[in-house]
Formats: structure tokens, sequence, C-alpha cells
């Protein structure tokens, strides 16, 4: 007997003990799949692959992270700057619930305009909705755990959602809680809930597709499958259309990953949390937009919260809200237009919730929140009732759609950036930085004056506590240099014998020392302002390097109409113009020691660059790695676009 | 053989249909090239998936700030003759013991057939005076007790660890009990006369 037929031997006898191998041939490889299925069918595998990955990178990261308010934060960016690749896990975690929402929403709309809700699909569609809604809770409390500005204000006021219940809303607020704000006990239960979810949807998903695989896939034509010939089986033909779109999509995925990882996010969430202070804009994440513009066009508390949760609940009514007969949207010419303008109205709903809750912005908000409901509760209805449809096809045999790649045009169309927020000021200075561009890398002799302009002026005031000495290697010092470096330091430490703490000289792996012992005595010293800790100060502004330049260099004469309180600075780039920092940098304030020139604009834009460097230590290690993976992606993909073709030649 | 065992699993179009669906004939055309392109992709696929794999697994490795950490410099000027202290290096504690003449003797003295794990003193040491060990039992990873003057020294003066008994000698070496080895000796170098560097 030969060796395959023994090992066939073996897997039969398993299976007939434990029938998975049956399992796994019906559910992933015979699965009778309609032959006419386009692109728009692959975002339910890519839902599936991001839940993959999200699990994957998310567990990694929970190995390293502390849910603890007094160490989430650091714990964060210790994963950031000392983890192998932490940067690269926590990145693709932090990007991937963006793009796990591209692909659900994404799905969804296909869902919608090919009509997947309506019989026999309803228990189908309702099991969906459960994900989105798993989804949303775990997203959220995910948000909260790098314990930011927009993490514990983000928990508060979500939380707070929930106050709007009659009679009990205060008391289920601090059940939540388990306290009576969002504090420690509130981050280690979302620690444990945003582990475990995960969990919950992967389980929910089994049975999403146990559902799917009862009553088989709908298909573009919306018709029912007539018989074998208008299917063909999952695997190869699916399973390679799908790495196919896996590896575009990853492509889109890695452009974020390695050069944009931070545009979906907030600068305030790079600000440790401060239940002192609120952000002057509180926005939630893109993916919760919509929902969250609905929630403030309605001027009422308990209404507008209502209202947000009805907007989802809604859907699960849909199959009766949409009595036609005809599921695909493309024999429904009318049903066709409403589609596309609801589209559009979500994405309004999502610009207005990012604007702030002013002027013409609440007007749009408002009637785009109506035209929501209008849609699902009055449009649809009646276009069931009264719209002509066009004639279906005999079957799916007879025409097979032309498939189209225009998915990716939709991904586009989510790539929403971050609204600013004027406030009166000047705009931005922009200047070139080396590092910008897809092969963009510091300039070491730069990094090395702005770490002198650091050391030399802003070091008097600001701390910069996750940078170590150890990390000056990058700035191209050697070993040696950095211990000496190091030793001109004098660092607290202790207790020794006697219980007394000393004083010592600085060795490689110590932080930088902070100028103030703590927060109180850096106020007391500074006119009751804190000087901001300097470690990722570029990576927490609107305008990144750009507004850190513009700030040192906006200081101007006072206008004679502004009013200046004392002790305060009038700055042009500042939120406010008065500023409690005086003017720091002029021309000649640092002697380069490389004999660089020293005008205040060069001494302005090297210290920027040292800062930008500081916040963000492995921007050249991540765009080297994104050019070999981007291309690694291209290559891979288009050889399964190829495969692809090869197998599917059959079916064209 | 292999060759022809592996050509049977490239997918067959029109040969792998489930029951009764649409069955659709070979193209007859260069199957070849459709063997090369399942190849390229398969190989394609299975490195990519193997490279990615390895980020993740990396971050489970120490990072670099506990990296940084796995040099310590230890004054020796405090400790007395016959004195011992225990510092942390990696996590674990060092026992650094300056030994008295009558200690080195006794080392020096020891034959190396009475040695489970033979080492002669002078290979445990840079300077006979100082003893520099990692303080981990070879045999499951106790702390042995030896440090304080009133504590147990086993029978041979050294160490003598309490959870399975093992008797370390003034070496650290083994030479009762279940350990199977000598007390580990860490890297370190004198900087100067008072002051070493471990790692």
């Amino acid at each position: 007997m030969s060796a395959p037929g023994k090992l066939q031997k073996a897997l039969d006898w398993f299976d007939s003990r434990l029938p998975i191998i049956t399992l796994m041939k019906h559910s992933a490889v015979e699965y009778p799949t309609p032959k006419n299925l386009n692109y728009w069918w692959n975002f339910g595998s890519l839902a599936g692959f991001m839940l993959v990955v999200m699990i994957a990178t998310g567990l990694l990261l929970a190995m390293q992270y502390t849910p603890h308010v007094d160490m989430a934060f650091d714990s964060v960016e210790r994963i950031m700057r000392d983890v192998n690749y932490g940067w690269l896990i926590r990145y693709l975690h932090m990007n991937g619930a963006s793009m796990f929402f591209v692909v659900v929403y994404i799905h969804i709309f296909r869902g919608l305009y090919y009509g997947s809700y309506k019989p026999p699909r309803e228990v189908l569609w309702w099991i969906g909705l459960v994900i989105l809604l798993l989804m949303m809770g775990t997203a959220f409390m995910g948000y909260v755990l790098p314990w930011g500005q927009m993490s514990l204000w983000g928990a508060t006021v979500i939380t707070n959602l929930f106050s709007a219940i009659p009679v009990v809303g205060d008391s289920i607020v601090t059940l939540l809680w388990g306290g009576f704000s969002v504090d420690n006990p509130t981050l280690n239960r979302f620690f444990v809930l945003h582990f475990l979810l995960p969990f919950a949807i992967l389980g929910v998903v089994v049975i999403h597709v146990w559902a799917l695989h009862t009553v088989k896939s709908n298909n573009p034509l919306g018709i029912d499958v007539k018989g074998p010939q208008d299917c063909i089986p999952f695997h190869p033909y699916y399973t390679v259309k799908d790495l196919f779109g896996v590896g575009v999509f990853l492509i889109v995925y890695c452009v974020f990953v390695f050069w944009y990882p931070d545009a979906l996010g907030h600068p305030d969430n790079y600000i440790p949390a401060n239940p002192m202070v609120t952000p002057p804009h509180i926005v939630p994440e893109w993916y919760f937009l919509p929902f969250y513009a609905i929630l403030r066009a309605v001027p009422d508390k308990l209404l507008g919260v209502l209202a947000m949760f009805a907007a989802i609940l809604i859907l699960f009514a849909l199959p009766w809200l949409d009595s036609s007969k005809v599921r695909s949207g493309t024999f429904r010419p009318w049903f066709k237009k409403a589609f596309w303008l609801f589209v559009v109205d979500c994405f309004v709903l999502g610009y207005a919730g990012a604007m702030p809750a002013e002027g013409v912005w609440i007007t749009i908000g408002r009637i785009a929140a109506v035209y929501y409901f209008v849609h699902l509760l009055i449009v649809l209805p009646l276009l069931s009732r009264f719209e002509k449809t066009l004639p279906l096809p005999e079957s799916i045999g007879t025409p097979v759609l032309k498939q189209t790649v225009m998915a990716l045009a939709f991904l586009a169309l989510f790539a929403v950036s971050g609204p600013a927020f004027a406030t009166g000021s000047a705009p931005l200075r922009h200047q070139d930085w080396s590092w910008q561009g897809v092969f963009g890398t510091y300039d070491e002799a730069q990094l090395r004056r702005g770490y002198q302009v650091y050391r030399e002026v802003c070091s008097a005031c600001h701390a910069m506590k996750l940078v170590s000495f150890r990390n000056l290697s990058r700035l191209g010092y050697t070993e040696d240099a950095v211990k000496e470096i190091a030793a001109s330091y004098q660092v607290v430490d202790g207790p020794d014998e006697a219980g007394d703490m000393f004083d010592r000289k600085g060795l490689p792996s110590d932080r930088f020392p902070s100028p103030f012992a703590n927060d109180q005595a850096a106020m007391a010293s500074n006119g009751g302002a804190l000087p901001p800790d300097l470690s990722l100060i570029v990576k927490a502004r609107m305008g990144g390097p750009d507004y850190v330049f513009s700030l040192i260099t906006g200081y101007a004469p006072q206008p004679p109409e502004h009013d200046l309180p004392p002790g305060k600075y009038y700055n042009t780039v500042f939120a406010g113009n008065a500023i409690s920092m005086p003017p720091q940098i002029t021309d000649g304030t640092v002697e380069f020691t490389d004999g660089s020139a020293n005008n205040a604009e060069q001494v302005a834009r090297d210290v920027t660059a040292f800062l930008q460097w500081a916040a963000d230590p492995e921007l050249e290690e991540r765009h080297a790695m994104g050019v070999k993976v981007v291309l690694f992606l291209f290559v891979a993909t288009a050889l399964f676009y190829a495969l692809k073709r090869r197998i599917w030649a059959a079916v064209h | 053989m292999l060759n022809s065992q592996l050509f049977q699993q490239v997918p067959h179009v029109g040969v792998t249909t489930g029951e009764g669906m649409a069955e659709h004939p070979i193209k007859q055309t260069s199957t070849t090239r459709r063997d090369f392109l399942f190849y390229a992709a398969t190989a394609v696929g299975v490195t990519g998936a193997a490279v990615a794999v390895w980020p993740f697994v990396d971050s489970l490795n120490p990072a670099a700030d506990t990296r940084a950490l796995s040099t310590v410099e230890v004054d020796l000027s405090p400790i007395a003759l016959g004195q011992a202290i225990t510092v942390k290096w990696r996590g674990k504690p060092v026992f650094i013991r300056r030994r008295t003449e009558g200690e080195i003797a006794v080392a020096d003295a020891v034959k190396m057939d009475d040695l489970r794990d033979p080492q002669p003193d002078s290979a445990r040491v840079a300077r006979p005076e100082w003893l520099i060990l990692v303080g981990v039992c070879t045999h499951l990873g106790c702390v042995p007790l030896g440090q304080k003057p009133a504590d147990p020294r086993g029978d041979f003066g050294g160490w003598f660890c309490p959870c399975h008994g093992s008797h370390y000698d003034t070496s650290g070496r083994i030479r009762k009990g279940p350990a199977p080895a000598n007390l580990v000796v860490p890297q370190y170098t004198f900087l100067s006369d008072t002051l070493i560097r471990i790692g």
C-alpha cells in the first residue's frame, strides 16, 4: 500500500469518528456557490480575515499591555518603542480596527443593495447585525485601553449615554464605571471585555456562516439558484478569488500601517488621560461618526440616545420594511437611486458628526438624520409597493454580470481626512521634512543638532519621559558617546541601605531625567502652566511637525486690539493666541557643535526634527519595511490574479 | 514519483465539482502554465505568510528596555572579607562572596574525582578572593541559602538549597543532592579593583 493510501485510511478512520474533515469539505470546498458573484462578495471573507488579524495582533498586544491607569499609557508606548516589532503589531491592530469597519460596512451595503436580507436570509441578516453591535462594543472598549485623552473622554461620553435612561440611568452608569467616574476599575473591566468579546464575535461568525450555508449565498441577480448548473464549488473558484481580494486589501491596509499609521486616529490620544481637562473637540472614531451625528441631531438627551440606538436596531426590521419580491437592486430602478442617496446620506452624517456642533452643521446633521429614517421607514415600504421592477432573467446561467473592481474606488471614499478645527489661529507654515515620502528618513546630523537645542534650551522646563539615553544611538552616537552623554546627567536612584534617595551618574538605560520633581513643582515654576512632556508632542498635535515648528517661530508683537492676560505671550499659532511659554529661540540661541547655521529658523527646524524622532523613533524601520512588504504584496497579488484568471477561464 | 503526487494536488478545473454542479471542460491549452502559476502563487503565498509570522514571534523575545538592563555594575568596596552580598541581574540573584584564605584553600584542595561536575576552582574565578555566581540552583531554579551569616551552608561550607537538598561547596560546585551541575558563573569583568560589570 502506498503512503498516500495509508494516510487516506488514517484520515477516514478519524473522520468516521469525528467528521471534521467531511464538515470542512462540505463548507469550504464543495459548498455550491452561485457562479456569478461579483467582487462585492469578497468583503465577507475579508471581514473574516480581519477578525483573525485582530485576534492575533490583539493577543500579542495583551501580553505586553498593563491595564492600570498609571501604567496603561506608558505600557502602550513601551510596545511602540521597545518591544520587538511592537510598533508593527500595534499599528496593525489600531488601523486594523478601521479596516475591519470599512470591510464590514461595505459588506452591509452590499447586502442592502442586493437584498440579501430578504427571505430566506432574514436570520442570516440578523446575526450579521449582532456581529456589528458586538464589533462596535469591542472597538469602543479597545479605544479606551491606550488611556489617552480621547480614551478617557470617549469612555466618559459613551458610558454617560446610559444615564439618559429614566430612573435607573445613573445607577447603571455607576455600575459600568465601578466608581464615580471613569477610572481604574473601568479600565480594568474594559480590558477584560475587549479581550473576551472578539471570541464571542468569532462564535457568532460561525453561526453567521452556518446560517449562510443553510440558505446559500445570494447573488448579484438576486434570483434563486435554479439548479446545479448555476453553481460552482467554493474551492478553487472562490478561494482563489478571495485570496486575490485579500492581496489587494492588504496593499491598502499596509499603506496605512507603514505610511499613515495615525491618519485615522486623533492626536489627542497621544496625550495621557487627564480627568481634569476635556479636549476641546471630542470626536469618536470615524466608524461611529454617522451614529454620533444622529445622537447630536436630536436636542433632547434621552431621545437622542434612543434615535442613535434605533438607527441600528431598525435594520433588524428591514426584511419587513422592504417587502419587494425582487431582491437585487439591479432590477429596481427607483430603489437603486434611493440606495445611492442613502449611501450619500450616511457619508453626510459621518462628515457632520466630525464637525463641531455649531452653525450650518447642526442643520445638515438634522436633515441627514431625518432622511436616514425616512429612507428606511417610508421610502423602502413605499417603493416595495409601487415600484415597477424590471423583468428578472430566467436563471443565473443566462447572463453572467460583468464584474468591476469598483470596490477599490469605494475604499478610497472612506479615507476621510481628519478635519482641522480653526480656532482663530494663523495657518501652519508647512516645511519640507526629510522623513516625509515613501522612502523618508531622518537626517542624523539634524537630529543631533536638535538634541543639542533640546538639552540646552527646552529641557530646562520640558521633560521627555519616554526617551532613554540608549535611544540616542539612533542619532549616530557611538556606544561610548552615549555612555558619556548619560554620565553627564545626574539621575535620582535609590533608596540606598539607609533608605535615602541619592544622585548618581546616568546610565544608557536611564530615561531622560525630568527638570521638575513632579507636575506641581513644574507648574509652580512656570506661572501655573504645566510645560507638556515633549516625548510625543509631534504626534499629539494636529499638524504634527508643522505645528511645532510654526509654534516655536510663531511669536509676534502683540497687536494693539488683542487683550493679553498677564504672564502670557502672543503667539500666532497657539489656540487663543496667548501662550505661557516665553519665546525661547532667537538667532544664535544655540552654538551648534558642528558649526551649522544657527539662525532662529534653522534652530527651530532642527529641534522639531528631534521632537519628531522622539515621538516616532521607528519611522525609518517602518518605511523600509513598508517598501519591501508592499512590493511583495504587488507580486503576490499579481500572481493570485493570474491564477484566478486561469482557474476561472472555464467559467467565463 | 514525488512529482506526479504533487501534480495531483493541483486544482483541476472541471474535475473537482460537487454533486452535479456545472462541469467545465479542462482547457487543453497550456496546462503547464497553470501548474507553474499554481506553484508560484503557492510558493509566494506560503513564503509571505511564513515571513509575516516572524515579527509576531519575535515580539515575545526580550524587549529593548529589558535588553538594556542586561548588564549591571557593582561596587565591591563595601564588602568585607568573608562577607557576601546579593545583587539582582536579569531578574535573578547574583551571589558575590569575598572569600577568606581558608575558603579558597578548601576549594583548591578538592580532587576532581570527587566532583559531579569537575571544574577546578581557578576556572571559576577571575580573582580568587571574589567568587561571583548566579544564585540559582541548577536543579529546578530555587535560590540556595548561605548568603546570610545565620544561613545553613550545607555540608561543604558553600550553599544549601532548601527545596530539594543540594549542597554546594566554597567554589559553588555541586557536591551532594539532586542538582546536576555547578552554580553558573556569569560573564563579568573587573573594570577596576573595586568595580565589576556583570553581563
